[in-house]
């Protein structure tokens, strides 16, 4: 997207966490904004770009994005990061060691914990990498404090020359709420100062930076006592103090209006006089945090009485009806809640492949297969696990398809020597995280059939340009990676490399039966663009004719959300044996003309709407 | 997930000071269903008096088609079979009539116009402005739209 005119200084707008964040990062005068996308994060970097007068990326991974930010700061320019949790412990090999070095232009990483698992392979709380790289940690509660946190962030990695973490979770990042904006300021850049006691962090250097580490931890520790964003609320309801920080504290103040309440918007170093002196204030103290007993933990080893995990769930995210029954039970009480209407029984409805994914055609594919392991990675096609396919057996983390592959086939029984192991992994996934395992699957000589699944997108966290699709962040033209020469480059022999167009069933068919059969590494590109890209080119859609449907079915194995199953009937066969059949129709309003249905379609029921707009080459399998 | 098919909620709370951005179930005025069984699977967040208004067409998802799971044969009447007033019409072929089914949004936008605490008017520039930032072509069909919701939605609680 082009750069438009932001709204003036004093505007009052409607903004998410991450919109009210990416506007305090502009206001900061950052220079440098570096991300790779991961929900609830991705729009922060979306938004940056739209503003002027500042560079921001796409890099291929966060680690790259950390270390890029990092350089930008070690310059001297304001610089700024942006990743979902997950992507922190990808990147925190640099940031435990940043830690030591400390930065020279203001450096702040949004991290965004997805608490509640809306989209994501965990549940963690980063809070964890503040402690662990004694780095300072703001929590902001709404979009209005992620704006004003980001703006004072900025200033306090410069006064401390330290990264600074800020603390999202799903529901700031997500949440539209009224935001007063303010100004920009720029800052003057000093330059990169030689000084390879600070900057190179060979052991006797690192070793001579750990004490000031420490040192600037404790000084850390007495701002945050002062801290305007560590808010001590009375109240006179004084049964129970609550200590609280980022969204909970919303819930808190909404539960229980009377309560006192100790804010924490900076709130590692934990302020621990502070702390006391609130204790001094209540009959108790219930500490109530997304998502681990952080704050609980070392405020409980500072001798200081608290509840908190104990009668809090350990999981998921807070809200004003879990914290109400639950305070009620420890007070004793009844617990006096409305009576809630149950919620009615109704079907899930799992996310899945969009109508005409290239992926469904790879799926499809690898049902057929006999006596094969699937190793996954993450991305639209991680939903392959699911119904109709039941086609992937494995998914932790981006880009340990191939590591896992690799495992599972030398550490295969011995009575599953026949088992074909296969990876399937993303084209950004692979860019970000894949490369390396299968350098490594090449070197050690493993056997694994890859499907490197290139639909040019990093399709879901919503299609973003990358090194894939030769576009950079504003959609300009950028290097575009060639998947097959690269492959080759990491060692794959040029003859078990191959391009593979996914809607061509029986070729795709054919190309992994092959593959799978030879002990060595093989590479099975596809080719076809993600539906939701402008690259994605649209055919005249398809409908059933009724008249020739015999409700075989075959076409909803696919898995196309287009297809619609009318009516089933149970049939007794000459053989005696009983079968379902199911008669379709297709949403033809919807269907893209992908022609992958009429390929495993017998009687050749599927048939075009009006005229076909172009040939389509649909091959059939006998 | 909102992409990729699958469920979508969003809460809204407005007042002089809104603190928690989550609707404690059983306490929501208005609950606006997009589709049919989307609305029977939100409704516990309702109070006892609120209103339901709910989109009668359907999204049938891919494990209703594979057998897996049953869709409801009625939603908006088990909605109201549980006690719930509920206003209820075809807004997503209202919306194909006019052309694209995505204008479902803004017919059901216009439905629920008339039970704001503030004029529909206000409520339709703020749809219609956006539009125009983005893609002022499609001003005058969301308009439209808009329209043909508000007035399907009175039709609806006359014949509720
Ligand atoms: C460490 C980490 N960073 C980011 C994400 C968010 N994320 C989930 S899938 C995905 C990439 C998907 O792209 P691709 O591999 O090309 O597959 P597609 O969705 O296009 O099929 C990303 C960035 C994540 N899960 N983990
Ligand atoms: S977003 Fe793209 S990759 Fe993801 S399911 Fe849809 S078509 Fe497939
Ligand atoms: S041709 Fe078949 S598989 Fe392809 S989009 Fe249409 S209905 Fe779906």
């Amino acid at each position: 997207m082009a750069a438009v005119m932001p709204a003036p200084a004093q505007s009052r707008l409607l903004m998410s966490g991450n919109e009210a964040v990416s506007r305090a990062v502009w206001e900061s005068g950052v220079r440098v904004a570096a991300a790779y996308p991961g929900t609830p994060a991705t729009e922060m970097l979306e938004e940056i770009s739209t503003y002027p007068d500042l560079y921001a990326e796409w890099s291929v991974n966060e680690k790259v994005s950390l270390e890029v930010a990092f350089g930008a700061a070690m310059a001297g320019s304001r610089a700024f990061c942006a990743m979902k949790h997950v992507g922190l412990n990808v990147a925190s090999d640099a940031l435990m060691t940043m830690t030591l070095t400390g930065v020279a232009g203001g450096l702040v990483i949004a991290v965004a914990d997805d608490v509640g698992l809306s989209s994501s392979q965990n549940e963690q709380d980063s809070r964890y990498w503040g402690r662990f790289a004694h780095l300072p940690v703001l929590e902001p509660s709404d979009s209005q404090e992620a704006h004003d946190f980001t703006l004072a962030a900025f200033e306090l990695s410069e006064r401390f020359q330290t990264p600074v973490i800020l603390r999202l979770t799903t529901r700031i990042c997500h949440v539209k709420a009224l935001v007063t904006v303010g100004e920009r300021s720029m800052h003057p850049v000093a330059g990169f100062t030689k000084d390879v006691g600070r900057w190179v962090m060979v052991p006797g250097a690192a070793g001579r930076r750990l004490p000031l580490m420490f040192e600037r931890e404790s000084r850390l520790r007495s701002e945050a006592e002062v801290s305007p964003f560590n808010v001590l609320e009375t109240g006179a309801d004084r049964r129970v103090g609550f200590v609280t920080s980022g969204p909970a504290y919303m819930h808190v103040r909404e539960r229980f209006p009377d309560a006192p309440v100790l804010k924490l918007g900076f709130s590692y170093p934990v302020p621990f006089e502070l702390v006391r002196k609130f204790a001094d204030q209540c009959d108790q103290l219930v500490v109530v945090e997304e998502v681990e007993p952080l704050i609980e933990t070392e405020i409980k080893a500072q001798g200081i009485a608290a509840l908190g995990k104990d009668i809090l769930p350990r999981s998921g995210e807070l809200s004003p009806a879990v914290l109400g029954p639950a305070i009620a039970r420890l007070l004793g009480e009844t617990v006096a809640e409305a009576p809630v209407a149950t919620p009615m029984q109704v079907f899930p409805r799992p996310p899945t492949m969009c109508v005409a994914c290239p992926h469904l055609g790879v799926y499809y594919t690898l049902a057929q297969l006999r006596n094969v392991t699937v190793s996954g990675d993450i991305g639209c096609y991680t939903l392959g696990f699911g119904q109709p396919w039941n086609a992937l057996d494995a998914c932790i983390s981006m880009g340990a398809s191939m590591g896992m592959a690799h495992g599972l086939d030398k550490g295969r029984a011995d009575s599953e020597k026949d088992k074909k192991i296969v990876a399937v992994i993303g084209d950004s996934t692979f860019m970000h995280m894949g490369m390396q395992g299968l350098l490594n699957i090449v070197y050690n000589r493993g056997n694994v059939t890859v499907l490197l699944l290139d639909n040019r997108a990093v399709g879901m966290t919503g299609g973003q340009n990358n090194p894939g699709n030769g576009h950079g962040i504003h959609g300009e033209d950028a290097p575009r990676v060639d998947f097959a020469n690269l492959v080759r480059a990491l060692g794959v022999r040029d003859e078990r490399v191959h391009v593979v167009d996914p809607y061509e069933l029986p070729t795709l068919f054919k190309t992994l039966r092959q593959e799978t059969k030879i002990a060595e590494p093989s590479v099975i590109i596809t080719n076809r663009p993600c539906v939701l890209t402008d690259d994605f080119k649209a055919r005249s859609p398809f409908m059933v004719d009724s008249d020739k449907c015999t409700g075989c079915g075959n076409c909803v194995d696919i898995g196309c959300p287009a297809i619609h199953v009318t009516r089933r009937e149970k049939v007794i066969k000459n053989s005696g044996k009983e079968v379902e059949l199911n008669f379709v129709r297709i949403e033809s309003s919807a269907c893209t003309g992908c022609g992958l249905c009429l390929q495993p379609c017998a009687p050749d029921a599927i048939v075009p709407v009006g005229e076909l707009s172009m040939p389509i080459h649909v091959v059939k399998k006998n | 997930m909102a992409q990729r098919g699958g469920v979508v909620s969003s809460h809204l709370r407005f007042g002089a000071k809104v603190l928690s951005p989550q609707i404690t179930p059983g306490t929501a005025d208005l609950l606006l269903g997009f589709e049919a069984a989307e609305g029977m699977r939100w409704r516990h967040m309702l109070r006892a008096d609120g209103l339901a208004l709910i989109n009668s067409g359907r999204l049938v998802p891919p494990v209703v088609d594979l057998g897996l799971y049953d869709y409801p044969e009625d939603p908006v009447a088990a909605v109201r079979a549980a006690g719930t007033r509920v206003f209820s019409f075809d807004a997503s072929a209202i919306a194909s009539e006019l052309g694209d089914a995505r204008l479902g949004n803004s017919v059901m936008l216009g439905a629920i116009s008339d039970y704001l605490p503030f004029s529909a008017q206000v409520l339709e520039q703020c749809i219609l402005k956006r539009f125009a930032t983005k893609k002022p072509a499609l001003i005058e069909l969301n308009r439209q739209a808009f329209a043909a919701g508000r007035a399907a939605a009175a039709q609806a609680a006359q014949a509720a």
